[in-house]
């Protein structure tokens, strides 16, 4: 069973060299603005200096933050099964989590009421709200 | 305002160098675009494929795992079973030669025999502690382990070619059917969990049907793995047969109608069939349909059988399903399918009123798997 397929999480070094690059860039948009702010030259282009530099800055840590490597792992939503049993003499009624072995129709267990020997009648998932 | 409006020109075309840096990235952007668009493309497809195959690859070894885990707990065998269970996992069975269609059914049937009997002897030899009914139910885990295999290899075969050749199309046919396929590989995951502890899942409708109507009566051994139950419906003498459970099991149906018939020389009035079916988006889980023809599924060799047998002595047959997807079918069975045996079994007495006469010989065969339901 020989794995060929690399993981999917990990940042190419491509992908890394051209957020720094944006990082680097973004910086230096922001040293251009905060420095012609305080020289109180150019006011206008100082501001979208500002404005290109933030947004780049928040971009390139965005993508770095998305090109992590997280744990891959499979979530598989278990449903909940319920067996009830069922009493043939006095029809009392008893509802618990499905065990290992369980079958419709199997003996099992002693009625609560009567002491006589319970049915599996019923096992079936339990209807989840959204499902069609 | 002023501010706002001479910001806008000034990005996209003053002449100042925010202007021509904007229209350097914009025509940038156009020749990468026209030049490279289907290679980026191909890549964001391929980047998607990947995601999925790696979530397949999980599934897989889950499935894996989780066969194990129960083969050693179950079948407690005396030295690692792991190497065995790989082997299994990547069994093949070749299907006859059909050039020359005559007889095909037959051996198609042999080969399905074979890999049955093959089958259950390594599933012995992994768990020597196993009973029938818990050999049955590895036996069907390890069969859905094997599609959770089959189905990422074939994934990854085209991921892998389509990687190999940069054939957009090749990659674009896989990634247009993925969604399908992760539901039918999350199906198969459920159902492995399922096999693993018994439960019955909703491929079982109709054996449910059949067991509800035979229980209590005497049954017998009627064709390998099926068992049949004489009950009296209505005035009516109903031979009612199902595939011999609770272990994970779908029996011969098709050999057991063939000997019933052939044990009532002919003298069958109706046939009547219950059995799960795929049900279209939007039609409800649990929905009874009714109509004619045999509802069985499978390679076709039981279908065959059934037709076979019916035309050689004219008897009619009648289908009643109870609609499911695929995911419900495979995985523990739903409250609504469960729900759905009581008015099947009001059908099958309607049918049995309106097409047949007091003192008749009818069959009712209860068709799918068998898992978690006696009889």
């Amino acid at each position: 069973m020989a794995d060929t397929v690399k993981n999917a999480r990990n940042a190419s070094p491509f992908l890394l060299v051209i957020i720094l690059v944006f990082f680097i860039l973004s910086l230096a948009a922001l040293f251009i603005a905060v420095q012609s702010l305080i020289e109180q030259t150019d006011n206008l282009n100082s501001y979208s200096f500002l404005l290109i530099g933030f947004f780049g800055l928040a971009l390139s840590i965005y993508m770095l933050l998305q090109s992590r490597g997280k744990q891959a792992h499979v979530t598989l939503e278990l449903p909940r099964v319920i067996t009830t049993l069922e009493c043939p003499k006095c029809d009392f009624k008893s509802i618990r989590d499905f065990k290992r072995d369980d079958y419709i129709f199997k003996e099992t267990g002693s009625c609560q009421k009567c002491n006589e020997t319970m049915r599996i009648t019923a096992i079936y998932r339990e209807a989840k709200k959204k499902e069609s | 305002m002023y501010m706002l409006l001479h910001l806008a020109a000034m990005l996209l075309g003053g002449n100042d160098i925010i202007g021509w840096i904007v229209q350097i990235i914009f025509l940038g952007f156009f020749v990468v675009f026209m030049f490279y668009g289907q290679r980026i493309q191909m890549m964001v497809m391929l980047r998607e494929v990947e995601t999925h195959l790696r979530r397949l690859k999980l599934i897989r070894d889950d499935g894996r795992k989780k066969a194990m885990e129960t083969i050693k707990e179950i079948g407690k065998p005396s030295g690692d079973p792991t190497e065995r269970i790989d082997q299994f996992l990547e069994y093949i069975a070749i299907e006859p030669q059909s050039m020359d269609p005559s007889g095909i059914v037959w051996k198609l049937e042999h080969v399905l025999d074979v890999r049955d009997v093959r089958f259950k002897d390594e599933v012995k030899l992994m768990a020597p502690e196993a009973d029938e009914t818990q050999i049955n139910n590895l036996e069907n885990t390890l069969e859905a382990a094997m599609a959770l295999n089959m189905i990422y290899k074939v994934i990854r075969h085209f991921y892998l070619l389509g990687k190999k050749t940069l054939s957009l199309y090749i990659i674009m046919q896989i990634q247009m059917v993925l969604p399908l396929i992760m539901k039918q590989a999350e199906a198969y995951a459920q159902a492995l969990r399922a096999f693993s502890v018994g439960q019955p899942i909703g491929d079982g409708a109709g054996a449910l049907v059949a067991a509800k109507l035979m229980h209590g009566h005497k049954t017998r051994e009627i064709a390998r793995d099926v068992v049949a139950a004489k009950v009296s419906i209505e005035g009516r003498t109903a031979y009612v047969l199902k595939a011999k459970g609770p272990g994970g099991n779908v029996g011969k149906p098709g050999e057991g109608i063939k000997n019933l018939i052939e044990e009532k020389k002919g003298k069958i009035s109706t046939i009547i069939m219950i059995d799960a079916a795929l049900k279209l988006e939007g039609e409800k889980v649990g929905s009874v349909a009714e109509g004619v023809g045999a509802a069985i599924g499978g390679p076709g060799v039981e279908q065959f059988k059934i037709e076979d047998a019916i035309l050689k002595n004219k008897i009619p047959v009648n289908a009643i399903v109870v609609k499911q997807d695929i995911g419900d079918a495979v995985s523990p069975m739903r409250k609504e399918i469960f729900e759905a045996a009581d008015p099947v079994i009001e059908r099958i007495k309607r049918l049995i009123m309106e097409r047949t006469k007091k003192g008749d010989n009818v069959i009712i065969a209860g068709i799918g798997n068998t898992i978690g339901i006696g009889q």
